[in-house]
């Protein structure tokens, strides 16, 4: 038996000797000294400082904006203040798209994606709301009847032409619903601002472990489903017929102003590549992103450039992008091969995201904590 | 000549009387930890999450008919946390423990979404429980009834958990020499470095030598712990690098109670004197006095035929946990890829594997086709296990068909559009695109619309 722990021993003197002198072969850069890992707390801290916190800053701007131009509508209701109402709810919705992402802490809690930009909107219920007067913007079953969609329908698709939405939106009762939702949007994005701001930033930074729980996996995750769910699916995906076979136009985002389609999604485009890269709202500073720890791991083991096919994977969809209309609705209608087209470029990064991303960062695609073996 | 006198020594060996304590230590501790893991389980509202809320489940081959029964779920955790209850004092012992085996392997069978080694492995040892005598001492049954009192057994009744165990590790070693485990050190080369929790430990965590250390360390473990616990001299070593071992391994990776359930299963191969000092203190604790029992008295089974029928149905278990692990030699193809004969065969915390299953439902006349969205019929923990495993994609694509047919869709073909990664790779195509899944079936067989590994 001495033998048998002899040569285990041995064994293992010999491996540990060999991997510590060798300077060639497979086994290389073999030394005891510690090698620090990569700093996920610089990662999570630029992301809360440098990205998180500014566009929730200035989204929240933005919706100030908009409630001024909504009360100089509300003082001198005309077709000039409407598009000026208009303009500032574009300029909204445009800065609302680097916040969608972030569906962690309070956002997640109050749900306000869900309350801020589910599309399509019920237009049945929002006329069934405004004219009984009687509804709970709170209530889930209100998500479709509210936020920027409901904006979309209210400044834009409520009437024939620009006089009649004015003459509309007129009533008291059309007043008072138009009000209630900028007011709803305006309130929730300040909570959780504030929140990020005075509680859940340190909280977010210190949770810097590995489990499924720690704020690298969920906002990695989170990241993931946004892209997959709200950007590939909701802005493309849906409404160019690729899960039920046949085009469903009215699903595209904003379909009654139409023409903005395209650009709310080439926004949202950005703020994807700029929460990769890492790159500050504000500064445009390069800062530490999901590439440079993609990077850090890739050349530590000799693993493919993951990080390189993601960014080219992106520009390819940007470029097949550039093909379509402003109008998605209209572009869907007369040609939605290039749609789909589009789709297709934006899957393949899925692969690349959801496969071999979270393998070499080990994050767990996972919502469940359950055991392994 | 010499094999008939070696084997009439073993035969006399294992029928040989030994002391029982080893046998009922392990009955009271692995009671007491299984009933706090199905109480672990429940607390962490996995019941609900894995079982009841999911509405489409995976079963295994041969096992439709195991339906998860709703919120009945919950009266079998009921069953099998009182069972490992009693189990552990020793109450009602055979209906307790086939109770437990059964609600257990029961609630295992529900979905093979959650299949792990350690529930594999708690299965197996319950079974082997059910045949054992592991009442007749230290128990309320014995208290009882002292005509079952009894402290010597046949040397068989514990040798066959220590073959048991022996089986486990050395498969789970050899599992371990491979390729990318022991040149590579992958798939630690990737876990290891996001580990930071640890104190001190994690220091060295980014350490190529340290992933090295670990995986030769592990193979090296599990190939060679067993006969250090065999061997008296060397079992203190031994039982310090089991504890060691799993702590460290409960430590760094979310692998619940397995741990504690190996580190009280390989306490086996310690002596029956060691097991009495330790049940001294329970003794001590509710006052028992080993009284009233000879010397000699050993357990009588009342028929003496189902002593021979009780060695025959554990040696022929352990005849076939020998051969089912060795299964994937069956199959062509890389094991780690196809998982094809991957499951029980200790293979435990081998690979890393990630995938992405994207299906295609087309109509093979109008060749209309749209995509699904998993999201819709599976939980992410199940999506995330049914992207890497052929027998998944398989089921879930016939369960897709038919959820369609009965949707009024018509000549539904079933496609997918698979990638995975193993072990830090590229992701590559994983399922044959353009084979309709409506047209093959999840059995035994090879599985060649399985896309090969190699490029």
């Amino acid at each position: 038996m001495k033998k048998v722990i002899g040569i285990i021993f041995t064994g293992i003197l010999i491996f540990i000797i060999h991997s510590c002198s060798s300077d060639d072969g497979p086994i290389t850069m073999m030394t005891m000294e510690p090698a620090p890992s990569f700093d996920r707390k610089a990662l999570l801290t630029n992301w809360a400082d440098n990205v998180i916190i500014p566009r929730f800053e200035a989204y929240d701007k933005r919706l100030d904006e908009l409630n001024s131009q909504h009360n100089s509508f509300l003082s001198d209701t005309n077709v000039s203040s409407l598009k000026a109402l208009r303009n500032s709810w574009l300029n909204a919705y445009l800065a609302w798209q680097h916040v969608s992402i972030f569906d962690i802490g309070k956002a997640e809690e109050i749900s306000l994606r869900n309350f801020t930009n589910i599309f399509p909107v019920d237009t049945a219920a929002i006329f069934q709301n405004i004219s009984s007067g009687n509804y709970n913007l709170l209530l889930p079953s209100n998500f479709d009847t509210q936020g920027f969609g409901a904006l979309d329908y209210l400044l834009f698709g409520i009437g024939k032409d620009d006089q009649d939405i004015v003459n509309i939106l007129s009533s008291v009762d059309h007043k008072a619903y138009l009000g209630d939702i900028i007011v709803r949007l305006k309130e929730m994005n300040q909570e959780v601002l504030n929140d990020w701001k005075f509680n859940f930033r340190n909280q977010f930074i210190d949770n810097s472990g590995s489990s499924a729980t720690a704020s690298t996996d969920k906002i990695v995750n989170d990241f993931l489903f946004y892209y997959e769910k709200f950007f590939r699916a909701g802005k493309v995906g849906i409404p160019a017929g690729v899960f039920s076979g046949s085009k469903l136009s009215l699903k595209v985002e904003a379909p009654y102003s139409g023409i903005y389609s395209k650009q709310l999604f080439l926004e949202a485009f950005g703020s994807i590549e700029n929460f990769y890269n890492g790159i500050g709202f504000e500064t445009g500073e390069n800062g530490i992103g999901l590439d440079d720890y993609l990077i850090f791991v890739q050349e530590q083991n000799n693993f493919s450039n993951i990080n390189e096919m993601i960014l080219t994977q992106w520009t390819s969809a940007k470029g097949k992008s550039q093909d379509l209309s402003n109008n998605f609705r209209d572009q869907i209608e007369n040609d939605n091969l290039k749609m789909l087209e589009t789709y297709d470029e934006l899957q393949k990064a899925v692969v690349l995201l959801k496969v071999d991303m979270l393998q070499v960062l080990n994050i767990q695609v996972d919502f469940v904590d359950a055991d392994g073996d | 000549m010499q094999m008939a006198i070696d084997l009439y020594q073993l035969y006399s060996r294992i029928n040989s009387k030994t002391h029982i304590a080893p046998l009922v230590t392990l009955r009271v501790l692995f009671g007491i930890i299984m009933f706090f893991s199905m109480v672990r389980f429940w607390y962490h509202g996995w019941i609900e999450k894995l079982y009841v809320l999911p509405s489409f489940h995976f079963h295994y081959y041969g096992f439709d008919f195991v339906q998860v029964p709703g919120l009945w779920t919950y009266g079998l955790f009921v069953i099998c946390s009182i069972s490992a209850l009693t189990v552990a004092v020793g109450y009602k012992y055979h209906l307790s423990i086939v109770l437990f085996f059964l609600s257990f392997t029961y609630i295992e069978l529900m979905d093979m979404t959650t299949y792990l080694n350690h529930y594999y492995f708690i299965s197996v040892l319950s079974f082997i429980l059910i045949w054992l005598p592991a009442h007749t001492s230290l128990s309320i049954d014995a208290r009882l009834n002292s005509k079952i009192r009894s402290l010597y057994l046949p040397r068989w009744n514990i040798d066959v958990l220590k073959i048991f165990l022996a089986i486990v590790y050395i498969y789970a070693g050899a599992a371990k020499l491979n390729y990318d485990w022991m040149i590579n050190a992958m798939p630690l080369s990737i876990w290891l470095p996001t580990k930071l929790d640890i104190p001190i430990l994690s220091t060295f965590m980014n350490t190529k030598s340290v992933h090295y250390l670990f995986s030769w360390g592990g193979a090296i473990y599990d190939l060679g712990i067993v006969f250090l616990l065999l061997y008296s001299k060397t079992r203190t070593l031994g039982y310090f690098l089991v504890v060691i071992f799993h702590l460290l391994t409960g430590l760094l990776f979310s692998i619940g109670m397995f741990p504690y359930v190996m580190i009280v299963a390989t306490l086996i191969f310690f002596s029956a004197d060691f097991h009495l000092y330790l049940q001294s203190f329970v003794r001590k604790i509710f006052n028992q006095k080993i009284q009233n029992i000879s010397e000699n008295s050993q357990y009588q089974e009342t028929r003496p035929i189902s002593q021979k029928f009780k060695k025959l149905i554990l040696f022929s278990s352990l005849f076939l946990q020998i051969i089912i692990p060795l299964r994937f030699l069956l199959y062509p193809g890389n094991v780690f890829w196809t998982e094809q004969g991957y499951r029980f065969s200790w293979r435990v915390m081998l690979m890393e594997k990630t995938g992405y299953a994207n299906f295609k439902i087309v109509d093979g006349k109008s060749g209309k086709r749209f995509y699904v969205r998993n999201d819709d019929f599976l939980s992410s923990f199940q999506e995330k296990q049914m992207s890497t495993q052929p027998d998944f994609i398989v089921q879930y694509a016939h369960y897709l068909g038919e959820h369609f047919k009965n949707q009024g869709h018509q000549n539904v073909e079933v496609y997918v559009e698979s990638y995975v990664s193993l072990n830090g790779r590229k992701s590559r195509p994983f399922i044959d695109p353009n084979v309709d899944l409506m047209t093959v079936a999840d059995n035994f067989n090879h599985k060649y619309f399985i896309l090969p590994f190699e490029k």
